[in-house]
């Protein structure tokens, strides 16, 4: 009976004594956490994207409780939450202008020549691994749709020429895309920014034409027709400067023949989807 | 006991395709007329592309060196041809990608004759300066990886290389190159196997060939001299016997670590097309400038094994060979089992590549692809020991980080798997696509 005992004995006496130890512990080394990260952490959208540029939700929480960001530079969060999240920590929201994921490249299926057929497992990166995917262009987008696959926020879905019409009211400016794609296509653009580059090809002339219908030729028309020193040629393709030249206009786009610089104003490829099939 | 040892020159698992040599192995070693365009990719072998040394408009002859290794892991580039140097630009590859070149228009009224010397003096050569010739002689492992062969060479301090293996499996089906050259050049296959083993410091050298190349096990054997320590090992017809690590396991029943090199086990293995070019160097003077070919396959109407010069497109290969049958459909270059299918006829033929293959309809016809069913054929199959089911299944998820603990970067991507697998899964494909992912992949700016 006595040793019966013992053992519930030892083992009260052994809960007793840690449980004082913790009890000092929880009096005396106690952290004090500011209770509204809490409450902005459930208000952030909790994806832990990244795009913001801190590890997860938390951190920005924490950041934000802090005063070192402004709760717009969460670019997922929708306007309300962040005048929610500004309101409730009485900051100002700040200005973040919005991104979306614009791709340099407009060469889908009835532009962009074949020159063989790819079989084999449906996806970018193991096309590209396969003599580059059966698209004479090298560069361009392989339209097998890893970009789809990897977006958060379903806001990327391949039109029916073969490349990826991005949704630029649910586009968040998360890296996800950026990161799928194989030929390294997509970039992160403000959406006032309306000229816009989609070709990646690095040949000039009839090179790049032979291998696809709306190729950059390195014409040069769009340089001469913009703002001196807004738009300059760099590898047989041009590159609009903002910071260095005068303001962009639609003007810069009109003569170039093969659609290689856009001026966009929300989706690209809008007219797509009832497109007739191109010089192929 | 003989008997007993035969029986375990063997490795464990692989596959047994059907072999197809047939159609070319019996037919003797022939030289493609010179053609008028030349394009030699600066980057034709693992590691840092050559450095061109030649510019446009410049002349140059047969065997002349026009580019420079750009590292430690490169090597020279020779001009194939005697001509003039067209222009250095971007031309397509056999990965598609458009790559640096050095595009040769060929003189149509020199006599390509190589404008070598007598050979080098090889015994003379301490051994960093005979790593060096090897280098910019720009010889690279010739059975298909064109790993550059010097590199290979360089042995690290307190490693002692004690045996020189020398691959003749060629163990891909179709493929006959080793084994005509092993038939045709047998001296200049042991004279090359002598220099690398004198330099290597090894104590023997020994050849691995597949059973069913009797005829090369043969000729060899007839040609070694009493007294020399060279040995022919014939090897179970099974793939990958042509694997180093699986060859190694086969002859000298040693094991390769995983993450080791063959040196690490005291061995180092070479291609019987790696040994005889150094031969050819050291004894004749020729630089890589040319290499054997073998284009087969159902789809190409008179198959052969060539001299190609390196840098002729795939094009006049197989104009040569009486073009292309109709229904052909797809183009190997390689083996059928580890070789890449090219997208245009017009990338050259490179160090690498010890075929081309052509296939028609029958052959290519994708099979439909069905649920992986568990049976565990690919495990078996597997000769590395991994566990190709589970990484297909995390690369169709796009888990790539996850496949690094199924120790995905020791696949060599033999194929075995894919061919094993009864539900058509292109396993193969997928392992590759994580690993470039796992390599590649552009990490977001922060």
């Amino acid at each position: 009976m006595n040793s019966l005992l013992v053992a519930p004995a030892i083992m009260v006496g052994i809960g007793l004594f840690f449980g004082t130890i913790l009890a000092i512990a929880q009096r005396f080394l106690k952290v004090d956490e500011d209770p509204r990260i809490e409450v902005t952490n459930e208000l952030l959208p909790g994806t832990n994207c990244g795009a913001c540029g801190q590890p997860g939700c938390l951190p920005f929480a924490e950041k934000l409780v802090a005063g070192t960001v402004d709760p717009s530079q969460c670019t997922v969060s929708t306007k309300e939450n962040i005048e929610q999240i500004a309101e409730f920590l009485e900051v100002d929201a700040g200005s973040q202008e919005k991104l979306v994921s614009r791709l340099r490249c407009n060469g889908g299926g009835l532009q962009a020549h074949q020159i063989a057929e790819y079989q084999g497992f449906e996806g970018c990166r193991a096309a590209a691994m396969v003599s580059g995917g059966g698209k004479g262009c090298s560069w361009g987008c392989l339209g097998l749709g890893d970009c789809e696959v990897a977006c958060t926020f379903d806001a990327i879905h391949m039109n029916k020429n073969g490349l990826p019409q991005v949704d630029t009211e649910k586009c968040r400016a998360c890296p996800d895309c950026v990161a799928a794609c194989p030929r390294d296509l997509f970039e992160l653009v403000p959406l006032s920014q309306n000229l816009f580059v989609q070709c990646n090809i690095p040949l000039a002339g009839e090179a790049a034409t032979q291998l696809c219908s709306v190729a950059c030729d390195a014409c040069g028309k769009c340089v001469a027709d913009a703002a001196p020193g807004l738009i300059r040629m760099e590898n047989n393709l041009p590159v609009i400067d903002y910071s260095a030249g005068g303001p962009a206009a639609p003007e810069a786009v009109f003569r170039c023949a093969t659609r290689s610089i856009v001026w966009l104003e929300g989706e690209q490829f809008q007219d797509q989807e009832s497109r007739k099939a191109g010089g192929v | 006991m003989r008997a007993f040892r035969r029986l375990r020159r063997n490795f464990e698992h692989g596959v047994h395709p059907a072999h197809f040599k047939e159609q070319t192995a019996d037919l003797p070693i022939q030289r493609v007329p010179f053609g008028k365009d030349y394009v030699m990719p600066l980057g034709q072998h693992i590691g840092v592309p050559a450095q061109a040394i030649v510019t446009a408009g410049e002349r140059v002859t047969r065997g002349q060196l026009i580019a420079e290794p750009g590292g430690f892991v490169s090597t020279g580039l020779h001009s194939p041809v005697t001509g003039t140097v067209r222009e250095i630009g971007d031309f397509r590859g056999v990965d598609g990608r458009f790559a640096p070149a050095i595009a040769i228009e060929a003189d149509a009224f020199a006599t390509q004759q190589v404008d070598a010397g007598d050979g080098i003096d090889w015994e003379a050569l301490s051994l960093e300066e005979f790593i060096k010739a090897v280098q910019m002689a720009g010889i690279v492992g010739m059975g298909g990886a064109a790993f550059p062969a010097h590199v290979k060479l360089s042995v690290p301090d307190g490693v002692t290389i004690r045996h020189l293996l020398i691959n003749g499996a060629e163990c891909e089906p179709y493929l006959t190159t080793d084994h005509r050259l092993m038939l045709e050049r047998p001296e200049a296959l042991l004279e090359g196997a002598e220099i690398m083993r004198q330099k290597l410091g090894a104590e023997e050298t020994v050849i691995g060939i597949e059973a069913n190349k009797p005829d090369a096990i043969k000729i060899i054997q007839q040609h070694i001299a009493p007294g020399d320590p060279v040995r022919v090992v014939p090897l179970k017809v099974k793939y990958p016997q042509g694997a180093e690590k699986m060859m190694i396991k086969s002859v000298f029943n040693v094991e390769v670590p995983a993450g080791q090199l063959p040196r690490d086990v005291g061995v180092n293995v070479n291609n019987v097309g790696t040994i005889v070019a150094i031969a050819d160097y050291f004894l004749r003077g020729i630089p890589l400038i040319e290499r054997v070919v073998t284009v087969a396959g159902p789809g190409v109407t008179y198959p052969a094994n060539l001299i190609v010069p390196l840098g002729t497109p795939v094009r006049d290969v197989v104009k040569f060979c009486g073009g292309l049958k109709p229904g052909t459909r797809e183009m190997i270059m390689g083996g059928p089992m580890m070789g890449r299918p090219i997208a245009s006829l017009d990338v050259p033929i490179l160090k690498g590549c010890s075929g081309v293959l052509v296939f028609t309809e029958a052959e290519t016809a994708r099979r439909k692809e069905y649920p992986c069913i568990s049976c565990g054929r690919c495990l078996e199959a597997c000769p590395y020991f991994l566990n190709p089911s589970r990484l297909a299944r995390l690369s169709k998820a796009r888990m790539f980080d996850e496949m690094k603990a199924y120790n995905v970067f020791d696949c060599v991507e033999c194929g075995c798997c894919t061919f094993a697998c009864p539900s058509n899964i292109p396993i193969v494909q997928l392992i590759r696509t994580a690993k470039d992912d796992l390599t590649h992949r552009k990490e977001p700016d922060a």
